[in-house]
This record gives C-alpha cells, structure tokens and sequence, in this order.
C-alpha cells in the first residue's frame, strides 16, 4: 500500500503509538495515508478503536511476523 | 466530530503504578481527540508536586505530615512490591528497558496534549500544602463542583 508518511513505533507500547499517531496525521492533509510501524500486539484492537472514534480511516492492517503495518487516511 | 466528548480522572492514590495508569488513560483519551481533566486529591496530589526544596506548612501536625508524605513525581513508590525502594528502582528499569516513558516524561506529554491538572483545595487545606508546593503546570485549584460539573457532561469518569 502507498502511504504519504511513515511513522515508525517499533519498540513502544501503548499509550505512545497512537499518541504518536494523533499528531503525525496533524501535519497530513484530508485524504493523505500515514502508515505506521509497530509491534505492540495491542496495536491491532487499538488503531481500529481509535480510528473508529476519531472518525479516521483504517484501510488496513499487514502482520509481518510479529511486526505490523497499519494504514490510516485521515478524513 | 461536533462537541468534543470528554473525560474526567479523579486522581486519588499517590502510588506510582497507580499514576502511570491514569496518565496513561489521559493520552489515550487525548490522543482520541477527548478533553481530558485531572483532579488530584488526597494521596494524588503527591503526583503533582514539584520534586525540589521542601514543602512548607504551619504547624507541628502538617510540618510532620509533609516531611514524611513529602511526594514529588520522583519520590512515589509502587503499590505493591516497593522493598525499601529496590521493588520500586527495578520497575523504572524495566520500564526503561522497554522504551517506555517514565512518569515525568508521561506527565509532560499530556501537559502537551492539552491535558488539564486540577489540585483539590480541601485536601490541601487539611494536609496544609500551598500552591507554591505544586509544579507550575497545574491549571487550577478547585473543589468538588467543579469535578462534579465536567464530570456530569463527560463520557467517561474515573476514580483512581
């Protein structure tokens, strides 16, 4: 998938990826894709969740062994 | 989203585990884009009190309570495991360990985020603390109605 940025949180546990997250996707503009880098399993319930009350866009979610890619397009 | 929804901690305990989870609960919550309010009371206000020089109060009761319930963010022990300290020290190093953020830095992050630190009046004036033993990033000092009042439009409420 292509993204505009990356952000990457390998090595961070929660709350710091979607922290992290919230204010990388300030400096995106409507409709660009931020993809983030990360391997704290709590991440796959966690982006959805705060996807789905931020009102963001999850498009998807790659498992590269215990790693994860998470696409999300700001609305 | 129309109204921002909100979130109100009241913060209670002084243990350090106990102050991770509510900071960590308040950049969660910030991060989704919710208003977050912090009241710290009794054992709380431990957590937001500045580290440096000492805490001064009248008389001989409250001088001996805040020499011993001194507090400060670096000084809050776990609740459970502390062990003179060395419970304690090992946790921030695992902490470390793992890249997580010690307090201090969990503090400063939702100070960032727009997270608002409320000391409760009462229990200052029991305990005999003054503002000047608070760190300057507490935003008000206020009572039970104000809590109560944030709380009331608020989705989420925590007593921790």
């Amino acid at each position: 998938m292509k993204a505009d940025a990356t952000l990457d949180c390998i090595g961070l546990y929660c709350p710091i990826p979607i922290a992290h997250t919230a204010k990388k996707l300030e400096e995106l503009e409507k409709g660009q894709v931020l993809e983030i880098l990360a391997d704290d399993e709590g991440i796959k319930e966690d982006m959805p969740a705060w996807c789905k009350t931020t009102g963001n866009e999850l498009l998807g979610i790659e498992e590269e062994g215990e790693q994860y890619r998470l696409y999300v397009r700001k609305s | 989203m129309a109204e921002r929804e909100s979130v109100t901690l009241v913060v209670f305990s002084g243990e350090l585990d106990k102050a991770l989870a509510a900071f960590n609960i308040a950049i969660g919550a910030a991060s989704m884009g919710m208003e977050v309010s912090m009241f710290f009371t009794f054992w709380g206000l431990n957590i937001i009190k500045r580290n440096e020089g000492s805490i001064r109060s009248k008389g001989v009761m409250r001088r001996m309570l805040n020499f011993i319930n001194r507090g400060g963010s670096k000084r809050l022990h776990l609740s459970k495991f502390h062990m003179l300290g060395m419970g304690t020290w090992m946790m921030k190093r695992l902490m470390k360990d793992v890249n997580f953020p010690q307090l201090e830095e969990l503090m400063a992050m939702a100070k960032e985020m727009g997270v608002k630190f409320i000391a409760c009046t009462t229990s200052m004036g029991i305990m005999g603390i003054s503002k000047e033993a608070f760190i300057p990033e507490v935003d008000s000092f206020a009572g039970v109605a104000t809590y109560l009042a944030e709380a009331r439009e608020g989705r989420v409420n925590l007593f921790i």
